[in-house]
C-alpha cells in the first residue's frame, strides 16, 4: 500500500463508530454541567437502582471485553469476586498507559474524564466495593489533573461519598499517580506499587479476584473498560453487541501513529481491517510504502504488508500470529529498518524489566548489546541462533508478561526480515550505530 | 533541609487516602511530595518518609531507587524529556535528542551547568499519533524537530515560560511534584487550558463530516432482561 488515497469509501466510514470518543470534541466536556448535559451521569442514575448482580450480567451479556490488551471478559472478572465474603473488595482502574504506541487511554481521561469515573462507581457498585483507585501513569500529568478535578466534582454532586444518589451506597475514589515505571501496568506489580513497594509482578495463583489489593478481592481494569460501562448501562448488552464480532464485541479505539497522512484515533466496529484503517487515516504517507506494523503495541508480534486484510478482533489477529494488544498500530514504512525498530524496543524493555526473575533481566540485556553488535556492522551469523535462543529462554519463562513482550519484535522481525539482518552482517548496508554507542557490545 | 509542619500536615492527608493500617500506600505519593520541596529526593527527604511511615531508610531508598521520576540528584525547574522510543525515535526524536544532549552540554539524567535545564531521554509517553514529543515537567510539545525543541529550550533558558502544545501552562518541576502527590492544581483556569490536538479527533470528525451516526442507540432499555428473551 502507498500513497496518498480518494477519500473513505462508504462502507469503511460505515466502521466509524464514536461511542467512548463521542464527547471529546466538545471543549467543555471535562466540566461536570457540560458531562451531564451530554448524557453524562444518565447511566449511573439507572444503574444504582438495579441489583449488583444484574449490572454483573448485564456486562457478561454485552460480551466486553478488557481493553489493556489481555481480552479478558469483563463480566466474568467481576463474577470472580467472592461474596459475602466479609472482607473489603477494591476496584483499581489501570491506568498507567505505557505501552509503546498506545495512546488512547490519555486522551478519553483529558477530554471526557467524567465518563471514567461515572464507570468506575458503576463498576464499583456491582462487585460491591467502596473504595476505588485510578492508578494513572506518573508522566501523565494533564490527565491527572483533569481526573482530580472530576473526582471533586463527583464529589461535590453527590455522586461519590456517602448515600450516593440516596441509594445508601458509598465509595471513595482516589486518583494516584504513579512515578515511571512501564511495570506497573501490570496488573500485580501495579498492586504492589500502590501498596508502597517497588513495582513488581506477584505469583499467580491467587489471582486479584480472590488476593488482591491488601490481599483482598480486588477488581483490575483498564481505562477503556471502565469508562465503556457506562454506555452498556444505558444502551444495553444487544446494542453494544451490535458493533463488533461475535466474540470480539462493541467499538475499539484503534491509535494509528506513524507512516500515514493522518495518524490519531479512530474508534471503530472492533474487527475493522489495517487496510480500511489507512484509509480512514488518509493513506499512506507519500513515498512510504508498507513494510511493516504492530497490531497494538510493540509487545504484539510485528506483521507485514501482507496482513492488511486481518479483521482486527482478538481472535483473527491472534490466528495470523500476533495479538490484538492494545490497537496501538505503529505503521513503519519501505524507509524505516525494522532491525533497527526492534533495536529501539529492546532497549525499553530492559530498561524496564522490573530485574525480578533472570531470564527477562538478563536476556534484554544480552539482546541489546547483540542488536547493537549487529547495528554496528559487527555481527556474524551466529548472532541470531543467539538471539533466538534467548528468546527461547526468555518467552514462557519469565515471570510476567514483560519478557514474553520483549520476544515479541525480535522473533516476528526475524522471521519476516531475516534479510535486513544478514544485509548488516554481511555489509551489503551501511552500519546504522557508530562505535561510541558500541561501549560494552562485545 | 528540615521538612516544616506544611509538609507533614500534607503526609496526613495522602495517609488519610488509605484504609486504616495501610499507610504504607502513601509512600509513592510522599516521595513526590519531598520532591516538590528540594527538587530531588534527597537522603533527608528519604528520612521524612522513612519516619513518617514507620518504615526503614532501606526500605524507602528501595523504592525511590526503583521508580524513574524520583530523581537522586538536584534537578533544574525544567526537566526536558524527549521520546526516543522505536516510533518517535524514527521520526526524528533520537536527532532531537542528540542536538539537545549537544547544545545543553548535558547527557541524559544530566542537569546543565547553570542547575536550570534537566535533560533526560524518555520511554514512549503514549501520544505517538503527535510524534516525536517531548514534555516539559511532563507537559506535551508535539511534533517537534530540531528547531522547534531548541526554540523551546532556549526561552526556558531566558526565563520565558513557552505555551505547551497542549496541557497547562508549564510551572516548575517542585511544583508539578505536588500536583504528582495528589494535590489539586490551584493556579486559575490552568485545568481549562490545552484543547485537544487534530489527531485526538481525526476519526470522531470524519464520522461528523460524512454524517456517520451510531446504529439504534436507545439509552432506556431495562438493565434486566425480559424473561422471556433471555
Amino acid at each position: 500500500m502507498s500513497g496518498p488515497v480518494a477519500p473513505p469509501s462508504k462502507a469503511v466510514l460505515a466502521k466509524l463508530t464514536p461511542v467512548l470518543t463521542k464527547r471529546w470534541p466538545s471543549p467543555d466536556a471535562w466540566r461536570r454541567r457540560a458531562y451531564e448535559q451530554l448524557d453524562g451521569y444518565r447511566a449511573l442514575r439507572k444503574a444504582i437502582t438495579a441489583h449488583p448482580d444484574d449490572l454483573i450480567q448485564l456486562i457478561k451479556d454485552s460480551g466486553l471485553r478488557g481493553r489493556g490488551g489481555a481480552g479478558f471478559p469483563t463480566g466474568m472478572k467481576w463474577g470472580f469476586i467472592p461474596q459475602n465474603d466479609g472482607k473489603p473488595h477494591y476496584l483499581v482502574v489501570n491506568a498507567d498507559e505505557g505501552e509503546p504506541g498506545t495512546c488512547k487511554d490519555l486522551p478519553l481521561m483529558t477530554h471526557d474524564p467524567h465518563s471514567l469515573v461515572e464507570g468506575a462507581i458503576i463498576a464499583s457498585y456491582a462487585i460491591r466495593a467502596h473504595r476505588a483507585y485510578i492508578y494513572v501513569r506518573g508522566e501523565a500529568v494533564n490527565a491527572a489533573r483533569r481526573l482530580r478535578n472530576a473526582v471533586s466534582e463527583a464529589y461535590e454532586a453527590g455522586y461519590l461519598g456517602k448515600n450516593i444518589l440516596d441509594s445508601g451506597f458509598d465509595l471513595d475514589l482516589v486518583v494516584h499517580s504513579g512515578s515511571g515505571a512501564y511495570i506497573c501496568g501490570e496488573e500485580t506489580a501495579l498492586l504492589d506499587s500502590l501498596e508502597g513497594f517497588r513495582g513488581q509482578p506477584r505469583l499467580r495463583p491467587p489471582f486479584p479476584a480472590t488476593h488482591g489489593l491488601y490481599a483482598c478481592p480486588t477488581v483490575v481494569n483498564n481505562v477503556g473498560t471502565i469508562a465503556s460501562v457506562p454506555y452498556i448501562v444505558l444502551g444495553g448488552a444487544d446494542w453494544w453487541r451490535k458493533m463488533g464480532t461475535e466474540k470480539s464485541s462493541g467499538p475499539m479505539i484503534y491509535s494509528l501513529s506513524g507512516r500515514v497522512v493522518n495518524p490519531g484515533q479512530y474508534e471503530c466496529s472492533m474487527g475493522i481491517t489495517l487496510r480500511e484503517l489507512i484509509e480512514l487515516a488518509g493513506g499512506m504517507l507519500p513515498g512510504h510504502q508498507l513494510r511493516f506494523w504492530t497490531p497494538g503495541g510493540s509487545s504484539t508480534p510485528l506483521l507485514t504488508a501482507d496482513h492488511t486484510d486481518v479483521p482486527l478482533d482478538f481472535e483473527s489477529v491472534a490466528a495470523a500470529g500476533s495479538m490484538l494488544g492494545t490497537t496501538a498500530t505503529q505503521i513503519f514504512s519501505d524507509q524505516d529498518c525494522p532491525v533497527y525498530a526492534t533495536y529501539r524496543w529492546l532497549d525499553f524493555y530492559h530498561h524496564e524489566s522490573c530485574g525480578k526473575c533472570t531470564p527477562c533481566r538478563e536476556g534484554s540485556y544480552w539482546m541489546v548489546k547483540t542488536f547493537r553488535r549487529i547495528l554496528s556492522g559487527h555481527g556474524t551469523h551466529e548472532d541470531l541462533d543467539t538471539l533466538l535462543d534467548t528468546c527461547d529462554n526468555i518467552l514462557g519463562r519469565s515471570f510476567c508478561a514483560l519478557g514474553d513482550g520483549a520476544t515479541s519484535p525480535v522473533t516476528s522481525s526475524l522471521a519476516y526480515f531475516k534479510q535486513d539482518y544478514l544485509d548488516y552482517i554481511e555489509g551489503r548496508v551501511a552500519p546504522k550505530l557508530s562505535g561510541k554507542q558500541l561501549v560494552g557490545a562485545h | 533541609m528540615g521538612f516544616g509542619e506544611e509538609t507533614l500536615v500534607r503526609a496526613k492527608e495522602i495517609i488519610a487516602r488509605f484504609p486504616d493500617g495501610k499507610s504504607r500506600s502513601a509512600l509513592l505519593p510522599m516521595l513526590h511530595l519531598v520532591q516538590s520541596e528540594e527538587g530531588y529526593v534527597s537522603p533527608d527527604g528519604i528520612g521524612f518518609c522513612a519516619e513518617t511511615l514507620g518504615l526503614t531508610r532501606a526500605e524507602v531508598g528501595a523504592v525511590a531507587t526503583f521508580y524513574t521520576m524520583y530523581k537522586r540528584r538536584p534537578t533544574g525547574d525544567w526537566l526536558v524529556s524527549v521520546c526516543t522510543n522505536t516510533m518517535c525515535d524514527v521520526l526524528g526524536g533520537g536527532r532531537v535528542f542528540e542536538m539537545l544532549s549537544e547544545y545543553l552540554d548535558a547527557g541524559h539524567d544530566e542537569t546543565t551547568a547553570d542547575g536550570k535545564i534537566t535533560l533526560e531521554h524518555a520511554e514512549c509517553l503514549a501520544a505517538c499519533d503527535y510524534g516525536p514529543v517531548m514534555t516539559v515537567n511532563y507537559e506535551f510539545f508535539d511534533k517537534v524537530d530540531v528547531e522547534t525543541s531548541l526554540g523551546v529550550v532556549t526561552q526556558l533558558q531566558e526565563g520565558i515560560r513557552p505555551a505547551p502544545t497542549r496541557g497547562a501552562r508549564l510551572c516548575t518541576l517542585k511544583e508539578m511534584s505536588l500536583q504528582l502527590a495528589g494535590f489539586p492544581d490551584d493556579r486559575e483556569g490552568a485545568i481549562a487550558d490545552g484543547v485537544a490536538g487534530d489527531p485526538t479527533l481525526r476519526g470522531n470528525r470524519l464520522a461528523e463530516e460524512h454524517g456517520v451516526t451510531l446504529p439504534d442507540f436507545d439509552p432506556d432499555p431495562p438493565i434486566v432482561k425480559p424473561k422471556e428473551t433471555r
